[in-house]
């Protein structure tokens, strides 16, 4: 018995949302880059359910995107994190705020 | 009747990986011993010394397993006991679920059933194998983390950056056999190598691929963090590395995750570059030799027959990695690290591009 | 379709865990989770080279990253305060607006027609191969020129400065 595709969007909308409450609730950086990726995935789940509906490769193909963009995003965005921790010693979002107004 | 015939593939791959390790472990202690000339463990005995004669194998079959399992279950205090508790697990699970993709035979045939001897056919069964093995780490990781201990965390973060480094270097040599077979799945692999170079030489990777066959034996004993790659649980340094401070089932746990990289990584060594379950000439019908003579054999004496020449070269393998544990002396973290990153992956790289160049080049290079 | 259910409920679960929990391994964890549930639902979906690729890049490199970088600058649990913050309200509002909009536009769509018939090997690493590199092949060569520049970019910027 097949799954209808809208289980699977749903599924990702949820995904997509507890990732962007993760973003704009936790102070922590890691665990925002965290709930990054967990945003990212969700759209993968959802480019992927509807290749599978529409019967078309080019879905897949850019899941394949996505997934190699996050990787060099998340090595950049630890190595930025990692200079920054090495001057203010915090991992509090909201204290490392020398560019804010 | 499907699911049954899946079940029992499965539960025979479980036992497989099983017997194997607790098999490995005394092979090892018997084996080390006939490199260092010496007797090796002998004292434990069956009835408390009933019988007149001692079987060495009572030893480490049953008494070392028995005492582990008994022993008292110590949680550092400070440390994380959720995470303490899951670490084992993690390390373990991936590995076992690897030998599912490993064929161990090429049909059985029973009635009109025909059975493929794979437990799950998947068709990127590689890159299975490269996930499991990939999702191990973490084990080492939590492990280390878990103990709340100075030795156990440098143990566990500098195995999880030597089995990361060379996970690397095994997919690159993995990417060079696969260009040759043309397939992610193991079975068709073995398959393909049933096939006559020039109508003589069965078509076996260690012809089409022997450097890939070097490096992948090189990072495959570096992934298990096997002597002599194991600075990470150096005895002499570190204690045990990343399971010090585990004691009982859990410590029994972390020993087999070793034992059983050691069965995947013959396993693969096995399936790609020797033929896997091939007897050579053997088909599915009987002997074709290459003089043009042929034997019949019923094809139940065959599959017994390919299941055996699997068992054989696995366990030829398996003993290949205990020789070199024994042989060569430990690799410092950083010459470690160096051989990885600047010796495997560029020549991993190399032999890629050249494969592809004569794939591209000679019709003849590929094998189906 | 008890399976799909289940995948769902874990799933949700692990990416719960990954918002919600204070101590950061257990968040990194709970990714490790979800990421893996997520490649079980691409198998159920016939996307076999993405489900396998998603757990050897994903859960099994870039979390590996992630759970480095905590243990090496040893983050510490979070303390829970008594009362949320009013941002932190707010985006807990937007987050489940979203949540509900997105849920909208996905059960509004016309029901779909079942499930198309798939063509053989579907999923599979020659017809994605065999799109990658003909209909994606300008962003195939885009792609490995930013995987150098992140490679570069990473060593660059996590490299002691040295004192002039």
């Amino acid at each position: 018995m097949n799954v209808p595709v809208e289980n699977y969007l749903v599924l990702a909308a949820l995904i997509f949302a507890i990732g962007c409450a993760g973003v704009l609730t936790r102070r922590n950086v890691i665990v925002i880059l965290m709930s990054v990726e967990l945003m990212l995935n969700a759209v993968n789940l959802t480019f992927v359910a509807l290749s599978r509906q529409l019967v078309s490769m080019t879905g897949q193909m850019i899941v394949f995107f996505v997934m190699t963009v996050a990787a060099a995003e998340v090595a950049v965005g630890l190595a930025i994190f990692l200079a920054i921790y090495s001057q203010r010693r915090t991992v509090n979002a909201d204290e490392i705020s020398l560019l804010r107004w | 009747m499907d699911f049954l015939i899946s079940f029992v593939l499965a539960l025979v791959a479980l036992l497989i990986l099983l017997q194997l390790t607790v098999l490995l472990l005394w092979v090892e202690r018997k084996g080390s011993a006939l490199i260092q000339d010496r007797v090796g463990a002998n004292r434990a005995n069956l009835f408390g010394g009933l019988l007149p004669f001692n079987l060495g194998i009572v030893n480490t079959l049953m008494a070392d397993p028995l005492k582990l399992f008994h022993k008292e279950d110590i949680i550092p205090k400070d440390a994380d006991a959720f995470l303490h508790w899951l670490a084992p697990f993690i390390a373990v699970l991936p590995l076992f679920v690897t030998f599912a993709v490993v064929p161990f035979g090429d049909v059985l045939v029973l009635g009109e059933r025909v059975i493929n001897l794979q437990a799950a056919d998947v068709n990127v069964g590689l890159l299975f194998v490269l996930g499991m093995v990939s999702l191990g780490v973490y084990g080492v990781v939590i492990g280390g983390w878990a103990s709340n201990s100075r030795y156990a965390f440098l143990g566990g973060v500098r195995g999880s950056a030597q089995m990361v480094s060379y996970e690397i270097g095994m997919g690159l040599a993995l990417v060079a056999v696969v260009l040759t077979y043309g397939s992610l799945d193991l079975q068709e692999i073995a398959r393909a190598q049933g096939q006559l170079m020039w109508g003589v030489i069965p078509a076996w990777g260690v012809f089409y691929q022997p450097l890939a066959l070097v490096l992948f034996f090189i990072a495959g004993i570096a992934e298990s963090k096997r002597p002599p790659f194991d600075l990470p649980e150096a005895e002499s340094e570190l204690v045990a590395g990343f399971y010090t401070e585990y004691s009982g089932s859990k410590q029994s746990m972390f020993m087999m995750s070793d034992f059983i990289e050691v069965a995947i990584v013959a396993a693969l060594v096995t399936t790609l570059f020797f033929g896997g379950w091939q007897v050579p000439y053997l088909y599915r019908d009987g002997f074709h030799l290459p003089g043009g003579f042929f034997f019949g054999v019923p094809s139940l004496v065959v599959t017994i027959l390919q299941v055996g020449a699997f068992l054989t070269k696995l366990f030829i393998f398996c003993w290949l990695q205990i020789l070199v544990r024994w042989t060569y002396p430990r690799m410092r973290y950083d010459q470690l690290m160096n051989l990885g990153w600047k010796r495997l992956l560029p020549i991993g790289l190399a032999n890629v591009v050249v494969t592809a160049v004569l794939v591209l080049a000679l019709e003849g290079f590929t094998v189906p | 379709m008890i399976a799909f259910y289940f995948i769902a409920i874990l799933t949700l679960a692990s990416a719960l865990m990954v918002v919600l929990h204070r101590n950061p391994i257990y968040s990194a964890l709970g990714l490790v989770n979800t990421l893996f549930l997520i490649a079980v639902s691409f198998v159920m979906l016939d996307a076999e080279l993405i489900a396998m690729l998603q757990v050897i890049v994903y859960a099994g490199a870039i979390v590996i990253l992630f759970l480095f970088v905590i243990m090496l600058l040893n983050v510490e649990t979070e303390v829970r305060t008594a009362r949320v913050s009013r941002l932190g309200t707010a985006g807990l509002v937007l987050a489940l607006l979203l949540a509900l909009e997105l849920g909208v536009f996905a059960l509004v769509r016309e029901p779909s027609s079942g499930t198309p018939e798939l063509p053989a090997g579907f999923g599979s690493t020659e017809l994605l191969a065999e799109t990658l590199f003909s209909d994606g092949m300008l962003s195939f060569e885009l792609t490995s020129l930013l995987l150098l520049v992140a490679v570069v970019g990473a060593v660059v910027m996590a490299r002691r400065k040295v004192e002039s």
